[in-house]
C-alpha cells in the first residue's frame, strides 16, 4: 500500500485555481522534494494533503484511507514563522504540544507521551537543551524542535514546508542529513524547498511542481533544461540550470 | 490611614460594603490575571479592550430594566464577541479594522441606551470609573460562579489553548478546532472582564487584564509560573488598590490600576536576567546575558554539539 496517493487534485483558492490535476504518490523510504517557484502551490499542496483547504475535485489517500486533520498519522512541519517563538514555553513542553491532538480534550500527558517526546528529541539532538525556552535557540535549532513536534507522533509521513529557509549553509547541511536518515527509518518524507542544491543532493526524488505536476523523478533523470525553465518561468540561461546541472 | 485602621473597617459592620467591595475586586483580578495570560502572549490586546467596551450597551440595558449588570455585560460581550469572530472570516478587511468597528459601535450603542434612564450621569459615571458601593449580595456569588466557571475551563482547555497560541496551522493539522477554541476565548475574556466592571469600571478594565500578565511575563519565561504569578500581581494590586483608595479617598478603580501599573515598572527593572537594573548590575561580572530575540550561533561547528541545559 502506498504511503501517500493524491490523485486528479484540483484546488481554488479566492475564485481562482491553484493546483490542477495534481497526481502525486509517496512511498516509505523515499525522501522527495517539491520544488516550485512562489506561488505554484507548494504549500497549499501540504495543506490539501492534510485536508486543512476545501479541494475542488480529486482524493488524497493515506495509507489506504481518506486524509482527516489529527487522524492520519501525518506529521506536519510548518515554515518556523508560524510558530510564536517568544512564547515562554520550554523545548520538551513545546515538542509535547505535538501529541495535544491525540490526546483528546480533558486529557492530561502520561508517561507514554513523555517517552515519545524523549525519543522525538533524542532523534534531533535537541536533548541537551529539553529545558531552554524556545526563544533562546538558533534557526537550525528552532527548525529541530519543530521536527520534533512532529516526530512526537511517530508519524509514518511526514511534511516538511521551507526547512532550509534562513539557515546558514553548515545547518541546512546538518538538517538534509537529518532527512535523509528520517527517510531510511522507513517513514515518507516529503518537503518543499527554495534550496535547489541541497535538494538535488539529497532527495531521492524530485517532483517539479506549478499550478500542475511538470516532472516527477530521480534528481539525475531531470536533467532536461526546458522541465526546469518551464517550471520555474526562467530564461534558458538561467544560472538556475547550472545549479541543478539541467543541459 | 494605617493597616489596623483599614482592618477595622472592614470588620465594621456600617461599612458592609467595603469586604465586598474588596472580595470582588480581588476574585476578579485574579480571574484577569489567569485569562490575562493568554491575552498578553497571543497579542490581542485589542480584542480585550473590544470586548471591555463591548459589554456597555448590555451593562445599559440591564440598568435601564433594572436586571442583572452581570449578565447583561455577559450577553452584550458575548455576541460582540462573536461577531468579531464571524465578520473576521472575511479577509478583504483586517481583524483590527473589524474589532474597531464593533468597539466603537458598541459603546455608542450603550451610551445612547443608557441616556434614556432619568439621572444617568451618575450612573455612567460609575460604569466608566468603578464603584464600591451599591454593589448588590447577589453579585458577590454571580462573580465567584462566574470566577470559578471561567477558571475551571482554563484548567480543562489549557493544553489546547497552548497549542492555538503556538501555532494555529499546527494546530489545525492535528485536528483541534481553532475556530471553536478562539470563540470560547473570546468568551472567556468577556466573562474575566464583565465580572471586573463593578469595581475597576468599563475604561480601566483592560489593565487588570493586561498589566498583572505582562507583568508576570517579565518575571519568568515557564508559562505555569506566570500563570500563578498573574493572579497573584493582580489581586495584590487589588488589595493595596482597595486600601489606599479608602485611605486617601482616590477612585478605586484609577488606584487599583495605578498599582499595578507600578508593579509592571518595578518588574520592567529588577526582572531576573532581563529586567533594566538587573542587566546593568550585573555587567561587570558575568556575560552579556543573551538576547532572546536573537539566537546566539554556534560558530565554527557544523554539527554543534549541543550545550547544557541554560541554568534555571
Amino acid at each position: 500500500m502506498r504511503a501517500l496517493e493524491v490523485e486528479g487534485l484540483d484546488v481554488d483558492l479566492g475564485g481562482r485555481p491553484v493546483l490542477r490535476d495534481v497526481r502525486l504518490h509517496l512511498d516509505r523510504g523515499e525522501l522527495v522534494g517539491l520544488l516550485g517557484p512562489n506561488g505554484a502551490g507548494k504549500t497549499t499542496l501540504l495543506r490539501a494533503i492534510l485536508a486543512l483547504t476545501r479541494t475542488r475535485a480529486g482524493t488524497v489517500t493515506v495509507e489506504g484511507n481518506p486524509s482527516r486533520p489529527g487522524r492520519s498519522g501525518i506529521g506536519y512541519v510548518p515554515q518556523r514563522h508560524e510558530f510564536t517563538w517568544d512564547f515562554p514555553i520550554s523545548v520538551e513542553q513545546a515538542v509535547l504540544t505535538g501529541r495535544t491532538g491525540r490526546l483528546g480534550l480533558l486529557r492530561r500527558p502520561g508517561v507514554s507521551d513523555w517517552r515519545a517526546v524523549g525519543d522525538a528529541l533524542d532523534r534531533v539532538q535537541l536533548t541537551g537543551l529539553r529545558r531552554r525556552p524556545v526563544g533562546e535557540l538558533s534557526g537550525g535549532q528552532r527548525q529541530r524542535v519543530l521536527v520534533a513536534r512532529a516526530l512526537a507522533l511517530a508519524p509514518r509521513i511526514l511534511l516538511l514546508d521551507e526547512p532550509f529557509t534562513g539557515l546558514d549553509m553548515p545547518t541546512q547541511e546538518m538538517l538534509g542529513d537529518l532527512f535523509v536518515s528520517l527517510a531510511r527509518e522507513d517513514r515518507a518524507v516529503l518537503m518543499t524547498t527554495h534550496d535547489l542544491v541541497a535538494a538535488v543532493d539529497s532527495c531521492t526524488r524530485l517532483v517539479l511542481l506549478n499550478g500542475r505536476i511538470v516532472a516527477d523523478g530521480r534528481p539525475a533523470d531531470l536533467q532536461d533544461a526546458e522541465l526546469w525553465t518551464t517550471t520555474f518561468g526562467v530564461s534558458a540561461t538561467s544560472p538556475l540550470l547550472k545549479l541543478v546541472r539541467a543541459t | 490611614m494605617s493597616i489596623t485602621e483599614f482592618l477595622t473597617d472592614l470588620l465594621n459592620p456600617d461599612l458592609a460594603f467595603l469586604p465586598k467591595a474588596l472580595a470582588i475586586a480581588v476574585m476578579s483580578s485574579i480571574v484577569c490575571g489567569v485569562v490575562g495570560c493568554y491575552v498578553v502572549l497571543r497579542g490581542m490586546a485589542f480584542i480585550g479592550d473590544a470586548v471591555a467596551h463591548a459589554v456597555f450597551p448590555g451593562i445599559a440595558v440591564a440598568f435601564v430594566l433594572q436586571g442583572s449588570l452581570v449578565l447583561g455585560g455577559a450577553v452584550a460581550g458575548v455576541v460582540t464577541a462573536l461577531l468579531i469572530a464571524i465578520f473576521a472570516q472575511n479577509r478583504r478587511i483586517k481583524e483590527d479594522s473589524i474589532i474597531g468597528v464593533f468597539l466603537v459601535g458598541a459603546f455608542a450603542l450603550g451610551i445612547v441606551i443608557i441616556s434614556q434612564a432619568p439621572g444617568y450621569a451618575g450612573s455612567l459615571q460609575q460604569f466608566l470609573f468603578g464603584s464600591i458601593t451599591g454593589i448588590p449580595d447577589r453579585d458577590l456569588y454571580v462573580v465567584g460562579g462566574t470566577g470559578l466557571v471561567v477558571l475551571g475551563l482554563v484548567l480543562a482547555l489549557h493544553k489546547e489553548f497552548v497549542a492555538v497560541c503556538l501555532d494555529r496551522e499546527m494546530s489545525r493539522a492535528m485536528g483541534l478546532s481553532v475556530f471553536w477554541l478562539d470563540i470560547v476565548l473570546y468568551v472567556l475574556v468577556t466573562l474575566a472582564v464583565v465580572i471586573s466592571l463593578q469595581t475597576i469600571g468599563n475604561i480601566l478594565v483592560l489593565a487588570l487584564l493586561i498589566t498583572p500578565a505582562a507583568a508576570a511575563r517579565l518575571l519568568t519565561d515557564r508559562l505555569g509560573v506566570m500563570m500563578l504569578l498573574a493572579p497573584v500581581i493582580g489581586g495584590t494590586s487589588a488589595v493595596v488598590g482597595l486600601y489606599l483608595s479608602w485611605s486617601y479617598d482616590t477612585p478605586v478603580g484609577g488606584t487599583i490600576v495605578l498599582v499595578a501599573t507600578a508593579i509592571f515598572l518595578v518588574a520592567w527593572l529588577v526582572a531576573p536576567r532581563h529586567g533594566l537594573l538587573t542587566r546593568r548590575w550585573r555587567r561587570p561580572s558575568g556575560p552579556e546575558p543573551v538576547d532572546v530575540n536573537r539566537p546566539a550561533p554556534l560558530p565554527g561547528l557544523a554539527h554543534p554539539p549541543d550545550p547544557s541545559p541554560a541554568v534555571r
